[in-house]
């Protein structure tokens, strides 16, 4: 008996005290909306599809805390490159890239979205790659440096959107406005295709199958190349740099490599949050992503130097659950004011806090 | 009772142990008024930790104190902390400055201990709140620096000083101590050019001679030759001589530092030892400098032959660790390096790896171990990095291969007998030994031509060195393994190698036989100081 | 001399940079300069306390405060309850100071406890603490006041009983509670409590029986007792009645003070020491007298008047920051933002110095809020206080601050540099670019882009010192680990 107990002690403190009041937590919300009368599974199917919003871009953090640079709290970076993305895929379809498909058809969606991605791709791999050198120069301080580096390049991109010569009337304003608009409308493009493709409904509740999937799928690339011998060399230059060196393995450039498949997941990881959405948010929507996904992996059992892909789906279900949940029980129970924000503040940031003082790498 | 105040430092009987491990046993020694008192021995003798002790360091008492007396000038002490033992009059002067360069000299002086007039502020608030008195400061440490002869503005910033300097405004900061009586000088000529090392002996020397006591730490024999009045040598923990400078030689010295009756690590019937004169040459090493800070290697040249034993030793810091480190592409270094005739490319990074040299590195947690994996992956890692090993195929790409893995390394740790739960262990809750035995089984499974293993017993209980020394001789024996075995233990060298090269300063002062005298090993390893004493 | 030059224009690389881009900015925006001369000295008496605020974490070695957002949060709840409980003018002021010091400690306190438990990640901790912060701030405001604790002010509430406005205004508060201060009062309570602090130092003395040196005194209560003097004549009191100085009077009486310092010091300087830098002084104050002719310089100056006890509570804050920096506690933060293990092993109780540090810049920031929102005359509830780290770090860094080191004349230069970009930066973009907006985001994209661009600089030349140092001595490490861990 006390054995059992002692393994369950164990298991609790192996399970972090935070994620437990987190959990405890998020099923007293779920009760409450119970009993406020809230429809549960429709509160659940909208859990399910935020999830699966989030789930690219709190991977990208996997790669990042991996290679040793910690969580990417610039992930706004990547963000920029993915949206650049989306935009010229719009475009292209604007100008009639797509052809004679069907815009109603399955197959333009698809073609539309993997096109988004690719774009996606391309465009945040080359700002990761960039971004990798700079994080390089700056060793010990990756954090603090990467959440301005972030924030000055949403400010930057904010420009870049008043100013680029995007021409599609989905994405400018329509009466000789300067620049593209603030949110787009997805409808004619990719928005929601991956939600609504073999969605399966049982009365209010909605499976997102495909969104899911998808999400699965790269984190499943992802398991592989954690298990591969490029991922473990990377792993093992990010938790000991002179061990690494010791075997002949550049920590450099695995840096790098974690830096870019970070960002290049935060581009693919924002195409599939507007997808979701339904539209693309432009200017300073970006700027506090980066906070929502390192809370998010750190809230699934990561810290600031390990993390691994259970850490992600946990991390992202119980967050965005939360944030979800709380926003119609909030509104029932005091309808001034945005609880919801004020719980992403509290929560996001107190378990990064917290995660910070565990870590205690750079005291000496 | 006048008779006792002759002395400034006795510490009687002094003994203490880590968690059951005796790291000194009953050390007496006393130390006199205006004595310079060297305190020698090799790394791991028992010389620090006698002066955490001295010092009342947090670390001797969080794990369990000692027991033994100190008295300083013939009253009986217990220090709880560094500064109890600073207000007692004893100083230290350490070997990596504690300056800091942004400040003057003066205020380097005075750190922590300024002079301050009261303000209308302090009055209410306390004495935080004082003004600094710069002039009394500066005059002070005007004074101090007047002292020991460095004739320097007090009032310029440490920043811009050469190395030598700041070890001065450290003596200085001691001295400015009001009752100074002892210091502790901690191989304080370790990064001074050769005449500064000079001025700080004569400046070592002017303060004894004003009646302070110095206690010298240092590995340069010469040194102690030239300043200090009565040393004591200290071996595994234990007091091995006190003698009078004038009644001994750095020969003696030398040898009292190393010898001592060999264990028997190996049996003879598990290390026959074999001719390899005849063989291939395995390792060639011409020139070799290595830039890694406190062994730094400057010229070394040596040859291994295929299938040999070969040992590297000599004291602390004067080099033999950097050999290792520089060849593995640790640290920068340059020189002519042919490994089984190809050579070695510095500048690429894990060169040495992919001609076949594998490495167990002194720094077991730092550089040896991924102390948050599992044995298994420890064991496998080197192997699938550089050979791409234990990689199975999945798809386009190749993944670990965890099935073979998880067999080798229940092979490995049956093998060398590794203290674990398993495999899926990780290594950071193993003991040094079996840690030790991770090391030695990942570089084995690289399957390397030459093995180089550096300070394998390091730390480690008895037990494991047994069995790691004989695993060592069982691959030579049974494999035609190549090893170089690098080790401050002379016993542990003389016991498997067939030939031992000592390092002195740098470089390689001399290759002996295992069988040489004690008398041959200390020659060779107090060399530096011989050769200054000639010239 | 051409080398030194080059040494100039490398140290202050930053700040030359901030300086050709306002000139340049200044160029394209079309403002008249007694526009940007009236906008830049609002900003000026508005922002430079908080900035100022800073300088304190930077020498204790916990790099740019953040958290000093935690500080806003504190005045504006203080701001709150003064609103609440009716102090207005410079009494409301003081009120709202002191509900928000003892705030700010308690807080700063948490905050330095919770930075030690993080060494070598301050900056982002503080950043997080910072929106941690405002979390349960918003909480506070939103849901507390009203919703549990019961409020009964439509003039603060929203209507429903429950969370605070989005905008509170101080018009009949506390606005320009500091700023409406007549000189002539500030004078008569300089004068009056130099004497009352004279008498009773006197009085102690005397219990004592210490010498009286009454020289002490008096240089300080004379010069005092004369200028109260001049006060009853009509037309020095007129002009003292007011309570904005023009800048003008302002710069007049600064090169008055240069000149007489300049002087003194010529006068009384000993044998061995070289005029050439006060006479460089008179010499630079007397071009800077021939400039105030020029008839565009001169209009500015006459259109700016400076809210007078403001500008005296900031430089006495400059002028206490430099006296700090020379005492025992100064000292100590010195020695533990250069170097923690010195300083343990110098007997310096490390985290109490930081924790110290932190309780200081957290209580300046929320004055220092106080001073700015009673100047704005606005509260924005939500958002007052949310731009104040980024503003304010910005600021100090165009001053060519580091993380590292920061002076107060590097506040001042960063201030006027920093916000001049600001306010030119809308009109700029119009003119340039057609697109007003367009300067809008090019100012916040250099606020962010500075301090990244500072804190990158830093860990590269960090990691480059890195490599010089070996390692401590263990013994030492161990002095310092334990001191720590107390």
């Amino acid at each position: 008996m006390e054995r059992a107990l002692g393994a369950l002690k164990q298991g609790a403190k192996d399970f972090g005290l935070p994620r437990i009041i987190i959990l405890a937590f998020f099923f007293i919300l779920l009760l409450a909306a119970a009993l406020v009368g809230m429809d549960i599974p429709w509160l659940i199917s909208d859990v399910l599809l935020r999830w699966g919003m989030w789930g690219i871009l709190v991977l990208a953090m996997v790669p990042s805390i991996r290679s040793g640079i910690g969580p990417n709290f610039g992930v706004a970076i990547g963000i920029a490159g993915g949206l650049l993305g989306a935009l010229v895929s719009i475009e292209l379809r604007y100008f009639g890239f797509l052809g004679t498909l069907d815009p109603d058809g399955i197959t333009f969606g698809l073609v539309s979205i993997s096109l988004a991605v690719l774009l996606a791709l391309a465009f945040s791999s080359l700002l990761g790659i960039l971004y990798g050198l700079l994080l390089n120069r700056v060793k010990g301080n990756e954090m603090i440096v990467s959440t301005y580096v972030g924030f000055s390049f949403v400010a930057l991109f904010n420009i870049l959107w008043l100013l680029l010569p995007f021409r599609s009337s989905t994405s400018i304003w329509p009466i000789a406005g300067q620049g593209l608009r603030t949110t787009i409308n997805l409808v004619d493009d990719f928005g929601r295709v991956l939600n609504n493709l073999f969605r399966v409904e049982i009365g209010n509740f909605i499976i997102p199958t495909s969104l899911l999937l998808t999400v699965l799928l790269f984190c499943f690339v992802i398991w592989v190349f954690n298990k591969s011998r490029y991922g473990m060399v990377m792993t093992a230059a990010g938790s000991n740099p002179e061990y690494a060196k010791a075997r002949g393995i550049n920590v450099n450039r695995a840096r790098i490599v974690g830096t870019t498949i970070s960002t290049a997941l935060a581009g693919v990881g924002i195409v599939m949050f507007s997808q979701g959405l339904g539209f693309l948010q432009l200017y300073n929507a970006p700027m506090w992503m980066g906070f929502s996904s390192v809370a998010a992996v750190l809230i699934g059992g990561a810290t600031v130097k390990r993390a691994a892909i259970f850490n992600v789906l946990l991390g992202t279900l119980l967050f965005q659950g939360i944030l979800t949940v709380a926003l119609p029980v909030a509104n029932e129970l005091v309808p001034e004011g945005n609880l919801s924000e004020i719980l992403r503040l509290i929560i996001s940031n107190g378990i990064i806090l917290y995660a910070l003082s565990k870590a205690r790498g750079g005291s000496k | 009772m006048m008779e006792e105040q002759r002395y400034v430092l006795e510490l009687q009987h002094i003994s203490k142990e880590y968690s059951g491990n005796p790291v000194l046993q009953d050390v007496s020694l006393t130390v006199k008024k205006g004595q310079i008192y060297a305190l020698m021995g090799e790394n791991g003798a028992g010389k620090s930790t006698l002066m955490n002790i001295l010092f009342g360091m947090p670390v001797i008492h969080s794990t369990g104190g000692f027991t033994g007396t100190i008295k300083i000038s013939g009253e009986e002490v217990n220090f709880l902390s560094p500064h109890d033992a600073m207000e007692a009059g004893i100083g230290m002067v350490h070997q990596e400055f504690m300056l800091i360069p942004g400040f003057t000299i003066a205020e380097n002086i005075k750190v922590g201990r300024e002079d301050t007039l009261p303000t209308l502020p302090s009055r209410v608030f306390g004495p935080d709140l004082e003004r600094l008195n710069r002039p009394k400061m500066n005059a002070d440490a005007r004074v101090a620096l007047d002292n020991i002869g460095l004739d320097i503005s007090e009032e310029t910033k440490v920043a811009g000083l050469p190395v030598g300097y700041m070890q001065f405004v450290e003596i200085a900061r001691e001295i400015d101590k009001k009752n100074i009586k002892l210091l502790v000088f901690d191989e304080p000529t370790a990064v001074l050019t050769e005449s500064e090392a000079d001025q700080l002996l004569k400046v070592m020397q002017s303060l004894a001679a004003k009646g302070i006591a110095i206690i010298f730490i240092t590995h340069r024999l010469s040194e102690v030759m030239q300043v200090a009045d009565y040393m004591t040598v200290l071996r595994d923990g234990e007091l091995v001589a006190s003698k009078a400078i004038a009644d001994t030689s750095a020969v003696e010295i030398a040898e009292l530092m190393v010898g001592r009756a060999i264990e028997k690590l190996v049996d003879d019937d598990k290390n026959t030892k074999v001719s390899t004169e005849q063989n291939e040459v395995a390792l060639s090493v011409k020139d070799l400098y290595v830039d890694m800070p406190g062994e730094t290697a400057r010229g070394v040249t040596f040859e291994v032959k295929s299938g040999e034993i070969f040992g590297i030793g000599g004291l602390a810091g004067q080099g033999k660790v950097g050999i290792p480190n520089g060849l593995m592409g640790m640290f920068s270094s340059h020189g002519d390096v042919e490994i089984f005739g190809e050579k070695l490319n510095f500048t690429k990074l894990g060169n040495a790896l992919s001609k076949g040299l594998a490495f167990v590195s002194e720094d077991r947690r730092g550089v040896g171990l991924l102390l948050e994996e599992s044995i298994a992956h420890n064991i496998m890692f080197g192997a699938m990095t550089t050979k791409r090993d234990y990689l199975s195929n999945f798809g386009i790409t190749k993944l670990l291969s965890a099935g073979r893995m998880n067999r080798h390394a229940k092979d490995m740790i049956k093998l060398l007998d590794i203290r674990c739960v398993g495999g899926g262990q990780r290594v950071g809750a193993l003991s040094g030994g079996n840690q030790q035995k991770v090391c030695l089984a990942s570089a084995l499974t690289m399957k390397p031509r030459i093995l180089v293993v550096s300070e394998p017993t390091r730390g480690i209980d008895i037990g494991a060195k047994k069995l790691i020394m004989e695993y060592l001789a069982h691959l030579r024996q049974e494999e035609g393994l190549t090893i170089i075995m690098i080790s401050s233990e002379l016993a542990e060298l003389r016991s498997i190698c067939d030939r031992i090269a000592i390092v002195s300063d740098g470089k390689i002062e001399d290759i002996l036989a295992p069988d040489a005298s004690d008398a041959q090993f200390g020659l060779a390893m107090s060399a530096a100081a011989q050769n200054s004493e000639v010239s | 001399m051409g080398t030194n030059l080059g040494k100039f224009l490398f140290k202050n690389n930053v700040a030359i940079l901030f300086l050709l881009l306002s000139v340049g900015a200044f160029a394209a925006a079309n403002v008249s300069l007694p526009f940007l001369f009236e906008e830049l000295f609002t900003r000026f008496s508005r922002n430079t306390f908080m900035v100022l605020s800073l300088l304190i974490p930077v020498v204790a070695g916990l790099g740019l405060n953040f958290a000093i957002v935690i500080g806003a949060i504190a005045a504006q709840i203080a701001i709150f309850l003064t609103v609440l409980w009716g102090g207005a003018g410079f009494v409301g002021v003081l009120m709202a100071v002191g509900m928000a010091v003892p705030m700010a400690i308690l807080f700063g306190f948490l905050v330095g406890k919770l930075f030690n438990s993080m060494k070598g990640t301050e900056m982002i901790g503080g950043m997080v603490a910072g929106f941690f912060s405002d979390g349960l701030y918003q909480f506070l405001f939103l849901f507390v006041l009203g919703g549990i604790i019961p409020i009964a002010n439509d003039q603060l509430m929203i209507s429903t009983g429950i969370g605070v406005l989005n905008a509170i205004v101080l018009e009949n508060s506390i606005h320009h509670g500091l700023d409406n201060v007549a000189m002539i009062h500030i004078l008569d309570f300089a004068f009056f409590a130099s004497l009352a602090l004279s008498a009773i130092m006197l009085i102690v003395r005397g219990v004592k029986k210490q010498p009286l040196n009454l020289k002490q005194p008096a240089k300080v209560v004379l010069p005092l007792a004369v200028l109260y003097a001049l006060g009853f004549i009509p037309a020095v009191g007129r002009f003292l009645s007011a309570d904005r100085l023009m800048l003008f009077y302002a710069v007049m009486i600064a090169l008055a003070i240069v000149v007489l310092y300049s002087l003194y010091h010529i006068i009384r300087r000993k044998e061995s020491e070289k005029p050439t830098r006060f006479i460089l002084y008179i010499v630079g104050a007397a071009v800077v007298f021939g400039l105030t002719y020029i008839p565009e310089l001169e209009r500015s100056l006459m259109v700016v008047r400076l809210p007078v006890l403001t500008y005296i509570v900031i430089i006495s804050l400059c002028l206490g920051i430099k006296w700090f920096m020379n005492t025992k506690l100064g000292q100590n933060m010195r020695t533990v933002g250069q170097d923690r293990a010195v300083a343990a092993s110098s007997g310096i109780n490390v985290n109490r110095i930081r924790i110290i540090a932190m309780i200081m810049s957290t209580s300046l920031a929320s004055i220092g809020q106080i001073i700015s929102l009673q100047n704005i005359g606005t509260m924005a509830t939500y958002g007052s206080h949310q731009q104040v780290a980024l503003f304010s770090i910005a600021a100090l860094l165009v001053g060519g601050a580091s993380v590292q080191r920061a002076t107060v004349k590097q506040a001042l230069l960063g201030v006027f540099l920093f916000h001049t970009l600001f306010i030119l930066s809308a009109n700029a973009g119009q003119s340039l670019l057609g697109n007003a907006q367009i300067g809008e985001y090019f100012r916040v994209f250099v606020a962010y882009a500075v301090i990244a661009v500072a804190l990158a600089m830093h860990a590269w030349v960090r990691k480059s010192n890195k490599q010089v140092i070996t390692q401590i001595d263990p013994r030492v490490a161990a002095t310092a680990a334990s001191a720590e861990s107390k």
